[in-house]
């Protein structure tokens, strides 16, 4: 049997001018005429978001990428779903591909539910036929049917997100490509839609390429998984020993960069300035937290930037801090905008932990980015030791309280 | 079943992806269809707005150049000769502008899935097509009106016309949304060139009223000039400057091969930029 996705080595190479990814013709012309003048090029930033990829993916196998922020993921799968070209390589693709790099894509607030299946189901590449005969099948699904002649602006986003999962999951693709979809909306629909996915896949043969940051749903819905890195496959093969091959890569940064978003806000720089240096924590001692967003334009209002720390063992969030513009001018400034938070005295237990950070703006409810990273180890130095040790997993938070004997 | 099979390689050589553009037919179909349906469900006054600007303009014309500035268009009435011009320079001016905005407005679409993108200026150029149609509607209406006489060879005449229009509409405003994408900036400059094509049409006067010949040669480069010449041909009882119209032919079919290939050439990368 041939695979179904042969990809040999591909790569992507940016360009990035060096402060926006877009031109504008003023700085062409007036770059131009600088150079009659001075010799000196003024230099444009390369940078490989992938560097040869090779990867056989048969058809009917369910294949997870996992790799932090940056890692080139998304880009892969960009690729290989032709909305963007390689730089070099070449890929061959043996089955009709759907791929799903946002759920809703096209959706129009002005056309009614039943519109907008039509509309979003033309634009993943179903045939108008086809919708046809899905139609009741996604409107039962997406349990919206009382609502589905009215016009989308009237949906709660809850319902929009349920019809667009619905079209998502009755795609007929041989091959689905799926990147971070399931981050948004809620978590019981995510499941059913994962549950209907799986269910062709299974009966079907489908080939599934799933980009995800949610480890859980990585490892329950594929048996194979590759690790990406820096634009490089770092490892590939069951899906338990890459997952456990991600979590040692994720212990060693402490600084997120990724390349600024012309388009959209989005976090450039994330540093963590532990006491100790590095990923070391003292506890009770100071941490910061330096944030670096980018801004494609000046005088945006209402961003809302936050983060949580999470346990990594648990995965629960143990803090939640946020900053909104109406709570101090923030994000005003175009191009990087710098942000500190600090933590004068770090109360969380020894163990692993590592930063949620949301970018969004708050009028809209605009949710630009989610990133998990910025790893970090608290440890208990120079504290007196309890007569039993500081044991693992003994608590998330630790904060001093007063005993007093009453009777 | 037989499988697809596509190759996906850096981008080289060039070919005009017809066959793929016939795959995506029910896609081109359903952005034209959405585009309709918005916009006449988002403007108040609906279809009567696509309407009131040619008739508006069309009074303030004719009672400037039937009463302060006489110009002499017989056997053709002003306002019908000023309409005729003005419903097919807003099907060109439709064309461009739409088209040229087309691949920024549809960015968010354009960067997560992929389709053939010269659908977007496509159905870009049919909505404008539509309005035009609504257009045409009100033309003939005042025709009657005017008691003006429409000879049997309108039937020709006015479909060369309104295909002329197009495609030197579809290859401006394809070659503007590609340069839009690439250079942000460059959309600030497409009100004032349709300005100035405006005046260098002959929409309030006839061409062949322009006394110095080189200037009309000049003016014959605009193709709008010989879609309008095409289109008055059948009221003003068949008189026709087939200078104008082969001028005005070529220079379409340039700029259709020029847009056409330019966007062509940038699509890959358009979705980079966009």
């Amino acid at each position: 049997m041939k695979p179904a996705i042969e990809i040999r080595n591909l790569g992507k190479r940016y360009r990035l001018a060096t402060s926006t990814r877009y031109i504008a013709l003023r700085d062409v012309i007036s770059n131009s005429v600088k150079n009659i003048f001075s010799t000196h090029k003024k230099g444009v930033e390369e940078f490989w978001a992938l560097q040869g990829i090779h990867l056989d993916i048969m058809p009917g196998e369910r294949v997870g990428i996992i790799g932090r922020n940056g890692a080139g993921k998304s880009t892969l799968l960009k690729i290989i779903s032709r909305i963007t070209p390689p730089t070099t390589g070449e890929a061959l693709i043996r089955g009709r591909v759907g791929s799903l790099l946002e759920v809703g894509t096209g959706f129009h607030p002005e056309l009614t539910g039943h519109e907008n299946i039509y509309l979003n189901g033309s634009i993943l590449g179903l045939k108008k036929n086809e919708i046809d005969k899905q139609r009741d099948a996604i409107i039962d699904f997406s349990g919206v049917e009382k609502f589905i002649d009215t016009p989308l602006k009237h949906y709660s986003s809850g319902m929009e997100m349920r019809l667009a999962f619905s079209v998502a999951a009755h795609l007929r693709s041989e091959i689905l490509l799926i990147d971070e979809v399931l981050a948004v909306g809620d978590m019981e629909f995510q499941k059913k839609c994962l549950g209907k996915m799986e269910e062709v896949s299974k009966e079907e043969g489908r080939t599934i390429l799933f980009v995800s940051h949610n480890l859980a749903a990585v490892s329950t819905l594929t048996s194979k998984a590759i690790l990406m890195d820096k634009g490089v496959i770092k490892e590939s093969g069951h899906t338990a020993k890459v997952l456990s091959a991600y979590t040692t890569l994720k212990l060693s940064g402490f600084v997120f960069t990724a390349p600024p978003d012309a388009s959209s806000p989005s976090v450039n720089r994330i540093e963590l300035v532990t006491s100790e240096g590095g990923s070391i924590q003292a506890y009770g001692k100071p941490m910061a937290v330096i944030f670096e967003i980018n801004m494609p334009s000046a005088d945006t209002k209402n961003m809302a930037l936050a983060f949580q720390v999470i346990n990594r063992v648990n995965n629960q969030a143990v803090l939640h801090n946020w900053i909104f513009d109406a709570d101090m001018p923030i994000c005003r400034k175009k191009g990087i905008n710098r942000i500190e938070f600090t933590f004068p005295e770090v109360k969380l237990y020894k163990g692993g932990y590592f930063l949620k950070v949301h970018l969004a703006e708050s009028k809209q409810k605009t949710k630009y980015q989610e990133i998990e990273d910025c790893f970090f180890e608290v440890d208990m130095l120079n504290l007196p030791e309890p007569e039993w040790g500081w044991y693992d997993n003994m608590c998330l938070y630790l904060d001093r309280g007063l005993w007093q004997l009453k009777d | 079943m037989e499988k697809t099979e596509h190759r996906i390689k850096p981008p080289e050589g060039f070919s005009l992806g017809l066959r793929e553009l016939w795959q995506y037919r029910e896609l081109f179909y359903f952005f034209t269809w959405r585009d309709i349906k918005v916009k006449y469900k988002q403007t108040f006054l609906g279809i009567f707005w696509a309407l009131l600007q040619p008739l508006g303009l069309m009074l303030i014309f004719t009672l400037l150049f039937t009463k302060s500035w006489k110009i002499d268009t017989t056997p053709v009435a002003y306002p019908i000769f000023v309409l005729s011009g003005l419903i097919i320079w807003n099907l060109f001016h439709a064309a461009v502008s739409h088209a040229g905005e087309s691949m920024i407005q549809n960015a968010a679409i354009i960067k997560k899935i992929y389709f053939p993108r010269l659908i977007v200026p496509g159905s870009a150029v049919l909505v404008a097509l539509f309005d035009f149609l609504m257009g045409l509607l009100i033309f003939l209406v005042f025709c009657i009106i005017y008691k003006q006489l429409v000879q049997w060879q309108a039937i020709l005449f006015f479909p060369a016309g309104i295909l002329l229009t197009l495609v030197a509409g579809f290859g401006a405003g394809t070659f503007l949304a590609a340069l839009n994408v690439k250079y942000r900036d460059f959309r600030y400059t497409i009100p004032f060139l349709l300005q100035f094509l405006f005046f260098a049409s002959q929409v309030i006067y006839p061409l062949q009223q322009v006394q110095q010949s080189w200037l009309k040669y000049v003016l014959a480069l605009n193709p709008v000039n010989a879609a309008i010449e095409l289109f008055r041909t059948p009221l003003n009882g068949g008189r026709i400057d087939m200078e104008v119209i082969g001028i005005g032919i070529v220079s379409a079919l340039l700029l259709f091969i020029t847009g056409i290939y330019y966007f062509r050439k940038t699509e890959a990368y358009l979705a980079d930029h966009a």
